[in-house]
């Protein structure tokens, strides 16, 4: 586009005609943003133009990654120890908890008159690094350093330690963004462990919050309830934890009850998070409709197919 | 008035601009990055006004477009945005720069605004309205912070 005033090279400003160039870039951004908007050609250049920014990622988040690997240089034998300690009671705690594990989902698939085990519902993770964080109240975005060449997809579930993270909005090659559920643009489908009451928690735009909006006045809510994912949606798998409901207004003027929930997963503080696979054929998998451009051909409420489940070389394994 | 080579001057411009960049992206803890300045749009819109044959939209435009594709916007917004203040700001440079440091500021927060505006509206036509009172005020901090990139872009060149 520099073509336009090039022709008349003299010494002033005013020969940069900056009038037909604005009105060129203009038409150049709203080309951009129509196709955007509709995922065609652009997403491909999207991809490599995401590729291309990577460096520039890493570049600024080198201090941070500097500061912290200083900072677990110099850490001392006594805060490793006791790391340790923690993390090793940790462990018996959570190898006492899965013991009851294998024959729960036994009894489980019994209930559900299977006869047999399900098959792992997870199929395979990946750790992955936060290259970057974006926590402000209009974006609540993480940058992750595994992208499209590690199998990363868009809509794939993000969790860490302690419960459901988010899920991937666009992958680059070497790199992928999370949008989290706190995120003002993000919704999940939820579900109250206790009694089965299934919503849908909006992000607040603040790691702390989680707001449940669509809640009659009248709707059985308590603090401290834990609300898991309903597998409602397609995207995430039934059964992960999201929040804990903390508090309720309930205004009689109004049809709807105000819930507030804190997320479970420490979504300011992570520095390794986890991708995950499903097995679409789980009956708590997502309907893998992130994953095909079919939706797939499944009735609601009917038994997963038996003969999925005979597949699976641990199906015998099962007490 | 005697502009700076432009060639030499097209490389500073786009150094502070990569700079400049890199600063809007750096993580900050939230309350601090809810008035984080815009240092983009401020870098962009100082070079407009002092070199508008160095700085000029096209810088706007490749700024804006790095900046969606970094910080997962829509493709274009910020591109439009910029492009949008660079040309206000080339087209009004010689009544803007002669004004008083204060008076500069107010054309900057003016010109923020109308970057925000911009920003905004493609928000809401694209169908993921933010009306957070929020999003004006980095703004004011960018405005505030005026003075403060003249005072520092102005030592890297040539006095005009």
């Amino acid at each position: 586009m520099a073509f336009i005033g090039r022709g008349l090279n003299r010494p002033s400003s005013r020969d940069t005609a900056p009038g037909p160039r604005f009105v060129v870039f203009a038409i150049l951004s709203i080309v951009c943003m129509y196709y955007d908007q509709r995922d065609s050609w652009i997403s491909a250049l999207r991809y490599y133009l995401q590729g291309a920014a990577y460096p520039i990622q890493r570049l600024v988040a080198s201090p941070q990654v500097l500061w912290h690997w200083g900072s677990e240089l110099v850490e001392t034998r006594e805060a490793l120890r006791a790391d340790n300690a923690a993390l090793k009671r940790r462990e018996r705690e959570l190898s006492i908890t899965a013991l009851r594990f294998a024959a729960l989902e036994h009894e489980n698939a019994q209930l559900r008159a299977l006869g047999q085990a399900m098959p792992p519902l997870v199929t395979r993770t990946q750790v992955a690094e936060v290259v970057s964080v974006q926590l402000n109240p209009l974006k609540q975005r993480l940058l992750l350093n595994k992208g499209a060449r590690d199998g990363a997809y868009t809509g794939q579930t993000v969790l860490d330690a302690r419960g459901l993270l988010g899920q991937l909005v666009r992958v680059g090659p070497w790199s992928a963004e999370v949008i989290l559920i706190t995120d003002p643009e993000h919704a999940v489908p939820v579900q109250v462990v206790r009694n089965g009451l299934r919503s849908i928690a909006v992000g607040a735009g603040n790691s702390g919050e989680l707001l449940l909006p669509y809640l009659p006045v009248n709707s059985d809510v308590k603090p401290g309830d834990l609300l898991v994912t309903s597998g409602l949606g397609g995207i995430f798998p039934a059964g992960y934890p999201v929040a804990v409901v903390t508090g309720i207004k309930r205004d009689p003027v109004l049809l709807l009850a105000q819930v507030r929930a804190r997320p479970l997963a420490t979504l300011e503080r992570d520095r390794e998070v986890m991708l995950v696979w499903f097995d679409p054929k789980h009956s708590a998998a997502p309907a893998a409709a992130a994953q095909s451009d079919t939706l797939p051909q499944v009735t609601l409420g009917a038994p997963v197919d038996p003969a999925s489940a005979e597949g699976s070389p641990d199906a015998e394994d099962a007490p | 008035m005697s502009l700076a080579a432009p060639r030499e001057s097209r490389l500073l411009v786009y150094v502070t601009a990569l700079v400049a960049l890199m600063l809007t992206l750096l993580p900050l803890p939230s309350w601090l990055g809810l008035i984080r300045p815009p240092l983009l749009v401020l870098v962009i819109l100082y070079w407009s006004t002092m070199t508008p044959r160095a700085g000029g939209i096209f810088i706007g435009f490749l700024g804006g477009l790095i900046l969606d594709v970094l910080q997962g916007n829509q493709l274009g917004q910020h591109a439009l945005a910029l492009s949008f203040v660079t040309y206000l700001a080339v087209r009004l440079h010689l009544l803007t720069r002669a004004k008083p440091m204060f008076e500069q500021s107010f054309f900057a927060l003016g010109a923020l605004l109308l970057h925000e505006a911009v920003l905004w509206a493609i928000d809401g036509w694209s169908g993921h309205p933010i009306n957070s009172f929020t999003r004006w005020l980095p703004a004011l901090t960018g405005a505030a912070l005026w003075p403060v990139v003249v005072g520092l872009l102005g030592r890297t060149h040539s006095p005009r």
